[in-house]
């Protein structure tokens, strides 16, 4: 029995340690063009099947470290390993694990739908089985059976980027790259991507992406890293970011400045701290209830008045003290 | 931090290659058109045309004269057509490559691939062109099997001359200036039209280090079967130079894409 009970200690200790080991671990990572260091040392691990995501403004560095990753840009310092191999050692197996839905989509407009997924298999060396197989799922799970033997061009945005995904998938990988999956999408068309993402995390994809949205990565991530300007300012679950940064609602006042002046001095002692802004006041409080109907009942004119709850970009102001969206 | 670039792999370059024939086929019928009237033409307007008063060159024809060299410099245009314009839009324009080289393909393996292809393409003008002069009842003897070989390989030598040229450019007017004073004297001066040796010296000399010239030289030679050890020279000649710059455009292909 004693021994039953080690071998079963020792399975589920290997099964732990496997599943903490990183399959990405980048050790001052850094990446310079010209005198601009678009990424300054930083470093990460993401664990195989998490979904982790870079957030960060135009610029702020994400798309040069995606491209790191899968081996199309070299490192100008530091160390970064993919599923165990140096990126600057072993590009085509470290790119043969990853699938790549690259920010501004290259699909190929001279083929049609399943050419795109059919001749992306013969760069993996799938035989023509294994492809027409994997192309036909892929279809299926996109939703993208009306379109197969169509050009590329017929193709709405969000259908696009879901064959980019199914292209990105064709010889199952175990890393996805996603850079910016929505940017451009309308809601429905994000949704649905967001969906598919959700799927693939729970077939064990490790996710990575990197977007400007808050709402996606809050969505999505179960981790996240906040970039700017080359660096990484934090790095956090989404939800314990809001709690550690920022307090859980937010009193949002736009109006004329010496009403949001005259608001701030009347409840400075009531909240946890605020953000003056060039358009609005933010208050930053555990409870908005009665903080809302505080300000109400001062009868100042403004022209907005609305509490909701804080959220990453509410995070972001605070460490970077800049909207995100430029 | 410097890497070694990863080594060139052939069966890496096929599917570039296959990627290319896969969007060909869809197009090849109103794509290879073209290839057959163009020797027509030029046969029709400068053989005969030209011919009627030029009745002779170098104890033959002169549609015999040229056209073994009109052969070469169609290959010449098919090739570089493809790995100039061709290969530029994929790279700059429609990003083709991003979407390539994010799978195991690298750098050089995509620009090996390009050069199959290219060379493919200046294959099929030459074909297109033999079979017009086939038709023409010209070079009808066993050792124009030769000929076959020699098209594809001038062609994978254009093919890298033109793929030099797109790895060190930025814009694609610059084309411009590789067609007009380059490949257009090539064709004027290679010996195509009329012997070199009715020229000066110094004009002699520069031509023997152009591509197309000695690709003239070898074709003629087959053509008319008049075998000697000058056709090896040129056929050296051209092998060297095809490996030499096979190297120097997969190193630079290989620094432009990953960067
Ligand atoms: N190939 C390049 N050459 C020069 N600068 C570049 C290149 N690629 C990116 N940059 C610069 O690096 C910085 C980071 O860019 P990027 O990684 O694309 O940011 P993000 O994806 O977060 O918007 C930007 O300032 C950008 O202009
Ligand atoms: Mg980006």
């Amino acid at each position: 029995m004693g021994n039953e009970f080690f071998s079963f200690c020792e399975f589920g200790l290997s099964w732990f340690m496997e599943n903490s080991t990183p399959i990405i671990t980048a050790q001052k990572l850094s990446k310079t063009y010209g005198s601009l260091k678009a990424v300054n040392a930083i470093n990460f691990e993401i664990l195989p099947g998490t979904c982790y995501g870079f957030l960060g403004p135009n610029g702020a560095g994400k798309t040069t470290v995606m491209r790191m990753i899968y081996c199309v840009t070299p490192l100008t310092s530091g160390r970064l390993t993919v599923n165990g191999e140096n990126v600057m050692e072993n590009m085509s197996a470290v790119k043969r694990g990853i699938g790549v839905v690259t920010q501004d989509d290259s699909l190929d407009y001279d083929l049609n739908v399943i050419n795109n997924l059919l001749v992306y298999a013969r760069y993996y060396d799938l035989t023509r089985e294994q492809a027409v197989r994997r192309a036909d799922e892929l279809i299926e799970f996109f939703q993208l059976e009306e379109k197969r033997g169509e050009n590329v061009r017929t193709l709405s945005g969000g259908m696009k980027r879901r064959l980019q995904i199914a292209r990105a998938l064709i010889n199952k990988p175990s890393i996805l790259i996603l850079d910016e999956p929505s940017t451009g999408l309308d809601p429905q068309a994000r949704h649905h991507v967001w969906s598919k993402c959700h799927e693939l995390i729970e077939q064990g994809v490790t996710l990575l992406l990197t977007t400007h949205y808050m709402d996606e990565a809050e969505q999505l991530c179960d981790k996240i890293a906040v970039m700017d300007r080359g660096h990484i300012i934090t790095e956090a679950s989404p939800w314990d970011l809001i709690k550690s940064e920022v307090s859980p609602y937010v009193v949002e006042i736009r109006g004329d400045e010496a009403a949001r002046n005259k608001i701030l001095k009347a409840v400075v002692d009531q909240i946890d701290f605020h953000e003056a802004l060039s358009d609005r006041l933010l208050l930053y409080t555990a409870d908005a209830i009665p903080l809302h109907a505080h300000i109400q009942d001062m009868d100042i004119p403004v022209k907005t008045l609305l509490s909701r709850r804080s959220s990453l970009e509410d995070v972001f102001l605070k460490l970077t003290g800049r909207e995100l969206i430029d | 931090m410097r890497n070694k670039a990863p080594r060139v792999r052939v069966r890496a370059a096929l599917r570039v290659w296959q990627r290319n024939a896969t969007v060909y086929k869809r197009t090849w019928k109103l794509n290879i058109l073209p290839n057959f009237f163009e020797p027509f033409l030029y046969l029709l307007g400068m053989g005969l045309g030209l011919g009627a008063y030029i009745t002779e060159m170098e104890g033959m024809p002169y549609i015999n004269f040229i056209a073994p060299g009109l052969l070469i410099s169609s290959i010449m245009w098919g090739a570089t057509l493809e790995t100039t314009y061709n290969v530029f839009v994929k790279m700059n324009f429609d990003r083709i490559y991003d979407g390539i080289l994010s799978t195991p393909i690298n750098p050089k393996d995509l620009a090996l691939g390009e050069l199959f292809w290219g060379a493919t393409r200046g294959t099929i003008y030459g074909s297109a062109f033999l079979s017009i002069l086939f038709l023409f009842g010209m070079g009808l003897h066993w050792g124009i099997l030769l000929i076959f070989p020699m098209i594809f390989i001038i062609g994978f030598m254009f093919a890298t001359i033109g793929l030099l040229f797109t790895s060190m450019i930025k814009e694609i007017e610059l084309f411009n200036y590789f067609f007009t004073l380059f490949l257009t004297p090539l064709f004027l001066f290679s010996g195509i039209f009329f012997p070199l040796s009715q020229l000066p010296q110094a004009v002699q000399i520069i031509a023997w280090f152009t591509p197309l010239y000695h690709g003239v030289e070898l074709s003629r030679g087959i053509f008319n079967q008049v075998w000697g050890v000058e056709l090896l020279g040129h056929f050296a000649w051209i092998i060297g130079l095809t490996l030499l710059n096979t190297l120097v455009v997969l190193r630079a292909i290989h620094k432009r894409l990953y960067n």
